[in-house]
């Protein structure tokens, strides 16, 4: 059965059984490159996308708790002619290293950065505390997080 | 299908190279326009760009934007107009495997020289053309001047559509250092605006048509063997094309993802093992270190006629457990066989030793097989990215004409990636009456620091060469010698005592599968030798650094300790005991790479660890990207400090526990300290490496910082509030 839902603003159908995780089918079917398996066991975040606005693992999310609702990858986020906030600020900060698991991280910080424009240090620490980074680029990307952050202040006053 | 092949292709961009399927055309360049090809390194092509074949994998770390600066340095261009392609043994120099942070010093030298050669080459055509003598051309983005006046000529033009082909030769003018204006700047990495826009980067994202999925079952435990197994459900279900099963090596092939992993975890349950329970327990790993059957290898020994006088006697002993990579990606390849060639996508370290040993285990003619380098996450040394590589080529050879790709789930990951070894370290050191160290003995024990699949004799190391119904002898354990050394690397400390006896007992009975992990035995050497310079310093009441100054007569490792007492305020250090602690560590990578010092804040209490700062202080000679070089010395303190705070391999006499995030915890973004890095100003001594220089000195930092904050020594490894 066809599965329907919103995926980075446009609407797409895809036809797979239920249970199959959301990571593949983004990631297998549609293509996709921004969310990344890492685990498969909801402990990592690399698989991580927006749901209606929320951060959530899709590599444990049957797609069909997706049909009907809005999907947002990296991808969607931006682009390098239109680029989110956090995005120009990862590459101003050089804030990966391999950057496996900068999708998620980015998504995530979306997520916060969309209910709390001008969140502390330690909001955005707690709040990518679910992320792992084994290259150890936590302290830039905070430090990009935050300064994307402040961008959004910016534009908005 | 959302994305076309060609838009896919299109938007891999630098990766294109790796997209490139026997038989298909490759895409690398543009149009027919002619080029100059310099050796296997360098391409100049009429079209205005220019591609730089590296012969160093990428995996994070900014090599190839480094060498891209270099090139750009010596040829006079725009560093934008320089595209990387990644090792390919088709085409790509071989510089056997990325490893021992010495990827600058092993690459750059050629590379600069075959852009210095082809400079020179196109400039004496353009002074032919231009009747002009060589010294008085300029070249300004590959624009040739006379002067500051242009002429009609550039590097496109002088190569029009011929096609040049040039050998490299080793005697060429290099620019001198002075004259930079591209290397030593902060340049931003090449691969990064692909990585946060999500464009095809990693191998992850190497769709090839009509691949299949791939998962390996692996046995519950090492040397673990099939008793029972019932393979007949699992064929049937939907979309399973193949059980395979060859000995101990078990894996299931479907068309979907999804499917092969499900199938796998249903054929994983009808499996019983007979299970060898031949682990030692590993709480009880150091015992079993210093009674397991060892080679005794002298490392370093001094001896002066100098007399001592009345000295004491202060031993200690210090602990590391096992500790993997655990590499956020699990291992994955992608293998094609068809028509007696295989090629193989792989993210490991080496694709000219990895084709070798595949070709060994497999019984095919190298010239057969190709081995295509695809980024993945970080590895930091040899994780399981071989081993993926060698379960996805026997696969495509039993499962021909469709490329096969196999993941490896998390589990396998962490319970067969080859871990850096436990080890443990003994010290003895005679003190004189003014505290100074007289004499000291160092014995350290270890299994060995690598076993890489290097070439034919070493492959027997792969897992399915062992795991096959037909296994390999397994290799026998491999010393790396000094002066770069395994186990004993960074065993012989830098100080300046008259009498000293360094000795390493290399275990060579192997309970679990180890290999290199960034750094080899110096993680654990320089946190003993450091922890302990810190106890002989607080034993003879004298400043931690002070201390360690008047035993060295090495002036750039002086200069480095003098500027990190300044820039991590050291005289500011707070009283010993007050919950707040500052704890110095210090080395010289492999006694001959890059000196750093770092200085680590932590704060305990209430039974936690929080670690505040770490101020480092790093001489690497020249600097060919300043902000690359820093985030490389900021990785390797973040990673030391979850190694030394966090990690260790656990398990019973019968399996690992360790198998997964949970039960393998690494330190979180909650728990990273603030970091400076301060490079020594030394552009006129040559680029030394950075990559594993930072871990010693973390680790023994934090220690220090323990002991200084509550007056409590730790010396086993992972540390404790
Ligand atoms: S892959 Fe989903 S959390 Fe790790
Ligand atoms: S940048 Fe490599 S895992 Fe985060």
């Amino acid at each position: 059965m066809a599965i329907i839902f919103t995926l980075n603003g446009k609407s797409v159908s895809v036809d797979v059984d239920a249970q199959t995780a959301l990571l593949e089918v983004l990631r297998n079917d549609i293509e996709l490159n921004g969310p990344k398996f890492g685990c498969g066991l909801a402990q990592c975040g690399a698989c991580a996308v927006l749901l209606d606005g929320r951060s959530v693992r899709s590599c444990v999310l049957p797609v069909s708790a997706a049909a009907g609702k809005s999907v947002t990858t990296l991808e969607g986020l931006g682009n390098a002619s239109d680029p989110h906030p956090l995005q120009s600020a990862f590459i101003e900060e050089q804030a990966l290293q391999c950057g496996y698991c900068t999708s998620g991280i980015i998504v995530t910080a979306a997520a916060l950065l969309a209910k709390n424009a001008s969140p502390a240090e330690e909001d955005v620490k707690k709040e990518l505390s679910g992320h792992l980074c084994r290259c150890g680029a936590q302290a830039r990307m905070i430090r990009a997080v935050m300064r994307a952050a402040a961008q959004l202040e910016g534009s908005e006053s | 299908m959302t994305v076309t092949r060609r838009e896919f292709l299109q938007a891999s961009g630098v990766l294109v190279v790796c997209f490139a399927l026997p038989g298909c055309t490759r895409e690398t360049t543009a149009g027919k326009a002619g080029y100059a090809r310099l050796g296997n390194r360098l391409r100049i092509n009429a079209n205005g760009t220019v591609e730089l074949m590296l012969g160093k994998v990428e995996f994070g770390q900014g090599i190839g934007t480094a060498l891209a600066q270099m090139v750009a340095e010596e040829l006079d261009i725009d560093f934008g107009r320089v595209h990387l392609s990644s090792v390919d043994t088709d085409r790509s120099p071989d510089e056997s495997y990325t490893f021992s942070s010495i990827s600058i010093q092993q690459s750059g030298p050629p590379t600069r020289r075959a852009a210095a050669q082809a400079r020179g080459l196109l400039l004496t055509r353009a002074a032919e053309r231009l009747d002009q003598p060589v010294d008085t051309l300029r070249v300004v983005d590959g624009e040739v001047l006379t002067g500051n006046v242009a002429t009609n000529l550039n590097y496109w033009r002088l190569i029009g559509d011929e096609e040049i082909t040039i050998d490299l030769t080793e005697q060429v003018m290099l620019k001198s250092v002075s004259d930079y204006s591209i290397v030593g700047r902060s340049l931003e990495r090449i691969d990064i605006p692909g990585k946060v826009f999500g464009d095809a980067s990693f191998l992850q994202d190497l769709r090839l048509p009509n691949m299949v999925h791939a998962r390996v079952v692996r046995p519950a435990a090492e040397r673990a063997s099939v008793k029972t197994i019932d393979t007949a459900k699992i064929e049937k279900l939907p979309g399973v094309l193949s059980v395979v099963r060859d000995g101990n090596f078990i894996a299931v092939i479907a068309e979907r993802e999804g499917q092969a992993r499900r199938a796998a975890n249903l054929l994983r349950e009808t499996i019983s093992w007979v299970l060898p329970s031949d682990l030692p327990d590993s709480d009880k790993i150091y015992q079993w270190l210093r009674n397991a059957e060892s080679r005794e290898e002298p490392v370093a020994s001094r001896s002066s006629e100098s007399d001592v006088g009345s000295t004491t006697t202060v031993k200690a002993s210090y602990q590391r457990p096992f500790q993997a990579h655990a590499s956020i990606s699990p291992s994955a390849a992608i293998a094609l066989y068809d028509n007696g060639k295989l090629t193989v996508w792989s993210h490991a370290q080496g694709m000219y030793p990895l084709r070798g040993a595949i070709a060994q285990v497999l019984g095919m003619d190298i010239e057969n097989i190709r081995c295509v380098h695809c980024e993945a996450s970080g590895c930091y040394g040899h994780n399981g990215a071989d081993d993926a590589a060698c379960d996805a080529a026997a696969l495509a050879v039993k499962f021909p004409g469709r490329p096969v790709r196999l993941q490896w789930e998390r589990r396998d990951e962490m319970t067969w990636e080859p871990y850096g070894s436990a080890m443990h370290i003994e010290i003895s050191a005679d003190v004189d009456e003014t505290g100074t160290v007289r004499a000291w003995d160092y014995d350290l024990w270890s299994c060995p620091h690598s076993s890489r699949p290097r070439n034919a004799e070493q492959s027997g190391n792969l897992i399915y060469a062992q795991h096959r119904a037909a296994p390999a002898e397994l290799p026998p354990p491999q010393s790396i010698p000094q002066p770069n050394g395994g186990a004993d690397r960074n065993a012989v400390p830098l100080y300046t005592f008259d009498n000293m006896d360094v000795v390493k007992h290399l275990v060579t009975d192997r309970p679990m599968r180890v290999s290199a992990l960034r750094g080899l035995g110096a993680y654990a050497n320089v946190f003993a030798i450091e922890s302990f310079m810190d106890e002989l310093a607080a034993r003879s009441q004298e400043d931690a650094i002070a201390y360690r100054l008047r035993h060295l007569d090495d002036e750039r490792a002086i200069a480095v300790l003098k500027r990190l007492m300044d820039v991590s305020a050291w005289s500011r250090r707070p009283p010993a005991g007050s919950g707040e602690g500052w704890g110095i560590g210090f080395a010289r990578f492999k006694n001959r790479s890059a000196w750093v010092g770092v200085v680590m804040r932590v704060i305990v209490k209430n039974g936690n660890i929080s670690l505040q700062h770490a101020s480092a202080v790093c001489d690497a000679g020249l600097i060919i990207n300043p902000d690359g070089a820093g985030a490389q010395i900021e990785g390797g303190i973040v990673q030391s400090a979850s190694w030394t705070l966090k990690e260790q391999i656990r398990f019973d006499n019968d399996r690992k526990q360790s198998v997964d995030w949970v039960s393998y915890p690494i330190l979180g973004f909650d728990e990273t300290p603030t970091i400076t890095v301060d490079f020594m100003e030394r552009s006129n001594q040559p680029s030394l490496g950075i990559g594993e220089a930072a871990q010693g000195p973390t680790a023994a930092a934090i220690a220090n910082a323990l002991y200084h904050a509550t007056g409590q020594r730790q010396r086993r490894l992972p540390l404790s509030a």
